[in-house]
This record gives structure tokens, C-alpha cells and sequence, in this order.
């Protein structure tokens, strides 16, 4: 997982609340065999719409999604959050996100940036009047600067040293790594082995 | 304070241990299939990690294979393409695979078992929720999601938060013509199927001690339905003469060593579970699901419930969508519901006894002329074994079809499916809405009750039977 210090790219305002993970990629992208090409998924349904955010010009190369409370509603898959890396979406900011999906983000290298609902208001609007406009993040500082604006967000320490760090679930566990080879070396020689393939 | 077998298994694999983090468990075996591997497999070459332990994976493939001409090449693209997925992820990662058509191909959880990989006091994961099935051995095994498939592969552990427990104790005798099928299907309408959630089950008592290894497994296998993780039953000498023999297990002096260690697992006396449900074995009787979730279930001589019997609210809602789903009226005898389809097979019931105990039913009689039925052993072994029985001429004069081993009907990835609006007896584990074919309708029942109704072509048990006319020849 790459680590995530700061990060500017152009905002998106995605004037919608309650955004379920069914909205963000339906189901029938879920058959795939891969875990990355899932940009085509995003949105599927709403980019049919020409007036749909994204299909404006401006906003298409977005990498900041600003949205409206309870973002990642819904169904526990990860394609949602590969879906918005995918797209390239770096960073999401909402006033409030649905546990699961933040922690899938957080796992992911995906930042969920929360503020509070007046600041989601300024930036949407700033961005809503100032297409194209970038926003810049800061994660060490917890800070979001947009135009003329500077908020604050929240994130659980936690996952902010995760990302901080680049270190993903298994990045996590391999810090033990001594530790499981020192289990291993204890581990009855009675235990079965499958044995490798020969090929 | 004892401990419980359960805790003794945890136990005796924490890698790491820190407050505030869940424990880093190790894990002892890891079995893997075509369906929820292939995006763990892109994770590792996308960090560039290797498997930690290819000697300690096994796979299989199971969930999209045909079970007619296995010989020929998969025909549904999606299919073929995540069997040849997991063909390349195993050549270059350097793991076994059983592929379509191996001698040793089958489901998952009936293969691990019968090579002897399956072993008391084992850590097992799969990505697949049966792998409860497993902890009929005293095993601790459980279901796991595609990312943690990936931490595994690469790490051979796994953090995770501990379990509660809880005791299902089974008293007396399972009576005549009552297999644990009927036995967990009971358990699961009892706690219902949250009832289990956070909980590892521990089913003890003399009926269970009295199943064979096979019975175990269907009972552990469902453990699931019921919201657990895992179920478990300590090892003991039904254990060890199944395990013993086997081409995994161990030899001479080393299997007095096992055999030792395996007898210390057990749950101490003075150990506590922190729930405890006690089912009188000898009050049971066959049992059937008429909904659309395991939990909804009734012994066979009932009728479909009225659905504003229900006290709950959400039950009650839950069994009204049920029997519109199913097209059932309240009040309808459970042995009067007709079906089109008997599916005998999965990792519930799709052993050699479970094929011997249905054979014994349909010996010398005919299927009922609107019934089609499926037998699909749970592995090629089986299979073997089921011919080398003469097992398969009983199906087939019987009116079945015989076919090759894999998933099946259980989940209808492959051909084997029902049509919209086909009703089926089926021996699998979930009985969920287009489950085994989009508007299909299932009704879970054990092996010898799929016989019996495919003879007479209405939900029944063998005691609803004529009398089996003298065997000729
Ligand atoms: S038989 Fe059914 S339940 Fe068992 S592993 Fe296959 S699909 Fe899953």
C-alpha cells in the first residue's frame, strides 16, 4: 500500500447523501476475476446521466471526492473502495461514512476525510461555483484547503499512522515476522504438510 | 479455571499477543477454490509477496465444475475462465491443485478429511463459510473473506479478535431413521440463525458421541446457519480410526504421539461456556425446511406454519415473504408438498455413507415419474468408492442420475440448476431465495429423506415407504 502524506488533485462535489456501496459499484461488476480495473464500475449507474458530476469536463479528472453525510452505506464489499481508487480517487470527505466502508477504505490507502457539516457545505458549494478548482490535503496536519477555505478533519489515530506509514493489513502482520518464524520452528513436526506442486 | 477445547486450540497458535490488538493466530492448514482466491492471488503479485507456506495449501476446484463431460473443456465463459485462473495462480505460486477430473478432485471439505489433512487441535481456514465443517474433528476451522485469503497466503496467520463459546448438548438417543441432518436442522430452528453469531459451538453429549465421523461433519458443516463461525466436537476413538490410515496422518510411534496429544484437547470439566443449550436427541424426529432461510424448519410430520403464529414481528414478516417465495399455504402438510427435483450431494451430505444411507431407501424401487434426481458425490474418491459398491447401478436403475464430483446444485454455478419455479428436496445447507437457480425453490432435507421423496414425489421419510419389494438377484 502506498503511503499518504498530502495530496492535491482536483475536487469533485458529489452533492448526494446516503451514497451505498451498491451506488458507488453494482453487483454485477462483482463476477470479475481481477481486483483492479473496476473504474469502468463507478458510478455506473448515475454516469448514464449525462448532468451526472463526473461526465462534466471540469470535475472528470477528479481525485478529491467531496460528498454528503453517510457515504459507503450498505453491502461490506471492497470493490467500492477499488472502484474509487481505481477511478483515482485519493481521498473522499464527508461528514459521515458507514463504519465498514471506512474501514475498507482505511486498508485500502483510501483516505476518508471526515468534517463536520458545515465545512462539507463550504466546500461543496466553493466547488459547485469553482469548477476544476483543486484541493489540497494534508494528513499529518489534518487539514483540507480549497480556494479561499481551511478545514479541519477528523480521522481515528490509528488509521491516520497506517496511512502515514503505507502499511497495509498484511504489511501489519509482517512486522511480526519474527515471531511467526520463531512459531513455526515450535510447531509439531506431526503436523501434516500438503507438499508442493511439482510444477 | 479449565478452558474450553476451543480456547485450548486458540491457545496453542497465538503468534502475537498485545493489548488493545487482536491476537495473530497461525494457521495450520489453508484450503482454497476457484471462487474467492483469485483477487488474493493479484493482491500478492501486486506487492510483489511470494505464499509463505505452499506446503501448508491445498486446492481444489469445486464450485463451477460441470458434473456431466469433465473430459471437455468448461463451456461457461465466467467459469472457465476463474478454473484457469486458479490453475496459473497455483502453478506460480507452487501449490497443489486437484484439478477437474484428478483423482483426488472434489469439494473442498470433503477432500481435505478424507486425506487425512483434517486433524484434532488443527487451525483450518477456507474461503468458504463450510469450512466449519472441518471441526467435527476438534479442529478449529472457519470461513474467511478474499482479503484475509490474501493475508494468509501471504503470512500463514490471521489477527483476529476472540470468540464466545457455547455448549449444544445433545442428550440420549437419536431414535430409528433420524440422521444428524435432522439433528443440526433442529438446532438451527431452535437458536435460529443469528443464534450462533460470536460463538464458536461445541456440540457434546451422548448422541453425538454415538455419530459416526461423516454424520459429525453435516452436523459441524451447518454450524454456520445457525450465525456461528465454527462448530467443534472433541476427538475421540470414532475420531482417530477415521483419521488413521490415511495418507496425511501419522505412522507408528508418531501416531501414539498424536493420538496423546489429540486425547488432551477435550474440554476440561470445570471449564465455562458462556451459553449453553441442551436438545433432547431422543424426542427428534425428521425434519424439513418449508422457508427461505435454514432457521425455518418443522419435523416432517407438521404442516407449514401460519405465518401470524409468530410471536416476533420480523418472523413473522420473514415466514410470510418465505411462503409467497416458495408458494406454500399456511396449514399445508409438510408431506403433502410435491417436488420436480431431489438433489443428493454437497459438503452437508454428499458422502459415501450419505449415498449408502439413500441407496438403502431406493433399492428395488422406482422414482415417481415426475421427479428428476441428482447424485453427486462430494469427491472423486467418493465416487470411486460409491462403484466400487455398486452404488451408482442403484441410483441409475432407480431412475437417478449419476454424475461427477463437485458443488453442484448446493449453489448452481455450474449447469446444475433449478429452473423458475421448480421445487427441490435438497441435502444441501442453504435453502436461500434463487440459491440453487434463479426462482428456485429448496427444501432441505437429509439423505434419506431425499430418497424417499424421490420415490414417492412428495416431501417423506422411508417409514412413508411400502414396503421394499424383495430384492431380486
Ligand atoms: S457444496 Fe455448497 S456449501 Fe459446500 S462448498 Fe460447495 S457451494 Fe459451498
Amino acid at each position: 500500500m502506498k503511503a499518504f502524506s498530502t495530496h492535491t488533485g482536483v475536487g469533485i462535489p458529489l452533492r448526494r447523501s446516503n451514497v451505498d456501496t451498491d451506488q458507488i459499484i453494482p453487483a454485477v461488476y462483482l463476477k470479475r476475476i481481477s481486483r483492479t480495473g473496476f473504474e469502468d464500475g463507478l458510478f455506473a449507474a448515475w454516469r448514464a446521466d449525462p448532468a451526472f458530476v463526473l461526465n462534466d469536463e471540469a470535475y472528470r479528472a477528479g481525485s478529491v471526492l467531496v460528498a454528503g453525510p453517510d457515504f459507503g452505506t450498505g453491502s461490506s464489499r471492497e470493490h467500492a473502495v477499488w472502484a474509487l481508487m481505481d477511478y483515482g480517487i485519493r481521498v473522499v470527505i464527508s461528514p459521515r461514512f458507514a463504519d465498514i466502508f471506512r474501514g475498507n477504505a482505511g486498508k485500502g490507502g483510501l483516505l476518508a476525510a471526515q468534517v463536520t457539516p458545515d465545512d462539507d457545505e463550504l466546500l461543496l458549494k466553493w466547488l459547485e461555483n469553482h469548477p476544476g478548482d483543486s484541493v489540497s490535503v494534508d494528513l499529518a496536519e489534518q487539514r483540507i484547503t480549497c480556494g479561499p477555505l481551511s478545514v479541519a478533519f477528523q480521522i481515528d489515530p490509528y488509521t491516520k499512522w497506517r496511512l502515514l506509514e503505507g502499511l497495509d493489513d498484511i504489511a501489519l502482520t509482517l512486522r511480526h515476522a519474527d515471531s511467526i518464524t520463531q512459531f513455526e520452528a515450535t510447531r509439531s513436526a506431526l503436523l501434516p504438510t500438503v507438499g508442493a506442486s511439482a510444477a | 479455571m479449565g478452558r474450553t477445547m476451543a480456547e485450548k486450540v486458540w491457545d496453542a497458535h497465538v503468534v502475537h499477543r498485545a493489548e488493545g490488538e487482536p491476537d495473530l493466530l497461525y494457521i495450520d492448514m489453508h484450503l482454497i477454490h476457484e471462487v474467492t482466491s483469485p483477487q488474493a492471488f493479484e493482491g500478492l503479485r501486486q506487492a510483489g509477496r511470494p505464499v509463505r507456506r505452499p506446503d501448508l495449501t491445498l486446492a481444489t476446484e469445486d464450485h463451477n465444475v460441470p458434473t456431466l463431460h469433465i473430459d471437455q473443456p468448461i463451456a461457461d465463459p465466467t467459469s472457465r475462465k476463474q478454473v484457469e485462473t486458479l490453475r496459473a495462480n497455483c502453478a506460480e505460486f507452487g501449490i497443489r491443485l486437484y484439478p477437474m477430473g484428478d483423482a483426488e478432485q472434489g469439494i473442498v471439505h470433503v477432500v481435505g478429511p478424507q486425506r487425512g489433512l483434517t486433524q484434532p487441535g488443527m487451525t483450518i481456514v477456507c474461503g468458504d463459510s463450510h469450512t466449519s465443517t472441518h471441526g467435527a474433528f476438534g479442529a478449529l476451522a472457519f470461513g474467511i473473506g478474499t482479503s484475509e485469503v490474501e493475508h494468509v497466503l501471504a503470512t500463514q496467520t490471521l489477527p483476529l479478535r476472540p470468540f464466545k463459546t457455547m455448549a449444544i448438548t445433545v442428550t440420549g438417543e437419536l431414535p430409528h431413521g433420524v440422521s444428524s441432518k435432522d439433528l443440526i436442522l433442529a438446532v438451527i430452528a431452535k437458536i435460529g440463525t443469528g443464534g450462533g453469531q460470536g460463538y464458536v459451538l461445541e456440540y457434546r453429549g451422548e448422541a453425538i458421541r454415538a455419530l459416526s465421523m461423516e454424520a459429525r461433519m453435516t452436523i459441524c458443516n451447518m454450524s454456520i446457519e445457525a450465525g456461528a463461525r465454527a462448530g467443534m466436537i472433541a476427538p475421540d476413538q470414532t475420531t482417530f480410526d477415521y483419521i488413521r490410515g490415511r495418507e496425511h496422518a501419522p505412522t507408528g510411534a508418531d501416531w501414539d504421539a498424536a493420538v496423546e496429544r489429540w486425547q488432551g484437547l477435550v474440554t476440561d470439566d470445570d471449564a465455562v461456556f458462556d451459553a449453553e443449550v441442551v436438545i433432547d436427541g431422543s424426542a427428534l424426529t425428521p425434519f424439513v425446511t418449508w422457508g427461505t432461510n435454514p432457521g425455518q424448519g418443522a419435523p416432517l410430520s407438521a404442516s407449514v406454519p401460519d405465518p401470524e403464529s409468530f410471536a416476533d414481528e420480523g418472523e413473522r414478516q420473514a415466514a410470510q415473504r418465505a411462503l409467497a417465495y416458495m408458494d406454500l399455504a399456511a396449514g399445508t402438510l409438510l408431506r403433502d408438498i410435491r417436488v420436480d427435483t431431489v438433489f443428493l450431494g454437497s459438503c452437508t451430505n454428499g458422502r459415501i455413507e450419505d449415498l449408502r444411507a439413500a441407496a438403502d431407501v431406493l433399492r428395488g424401487r422406482r422414482i415417481d415419474p415426475n421427479v428428476r434426481m441428482l447424485v453427486v458425490p462430494g469427491s472423486m474418491r467418493v465416487k470411486v468408492q460409491a462403484e466400487r459398491e455398486g452404488l451408482d447401478k442403484v441410483f441409475t436403475d432407480f431412475g437417478a442420475e449419476w454424475r461427477s464430483a463437485g458443488c453442484s446444485m448446493c449453489l448452481g454455478m455450474n449447469p446444475d440448476q433449478l429452473t423458475p419455479g421448480e421445487r427441490c428436496a435438497s441435502t444441501s445447507n442453504r435453502n436461500f431465495e434463487g440459491r440453487q437457480g434463479k426462482g428456485g425453490r429448496t427444501h432441505l432435507v437429509s439423505p434419506v429423506v431425499a430418497a424417499a421423496t424421490a420415490v414417492r414425489g412428495t416431501l417423506s421419510a422411508p417409514a412413508d415407504l411400502d414396503p421394499q419389494p424383495a430384492l431380486v438377484g
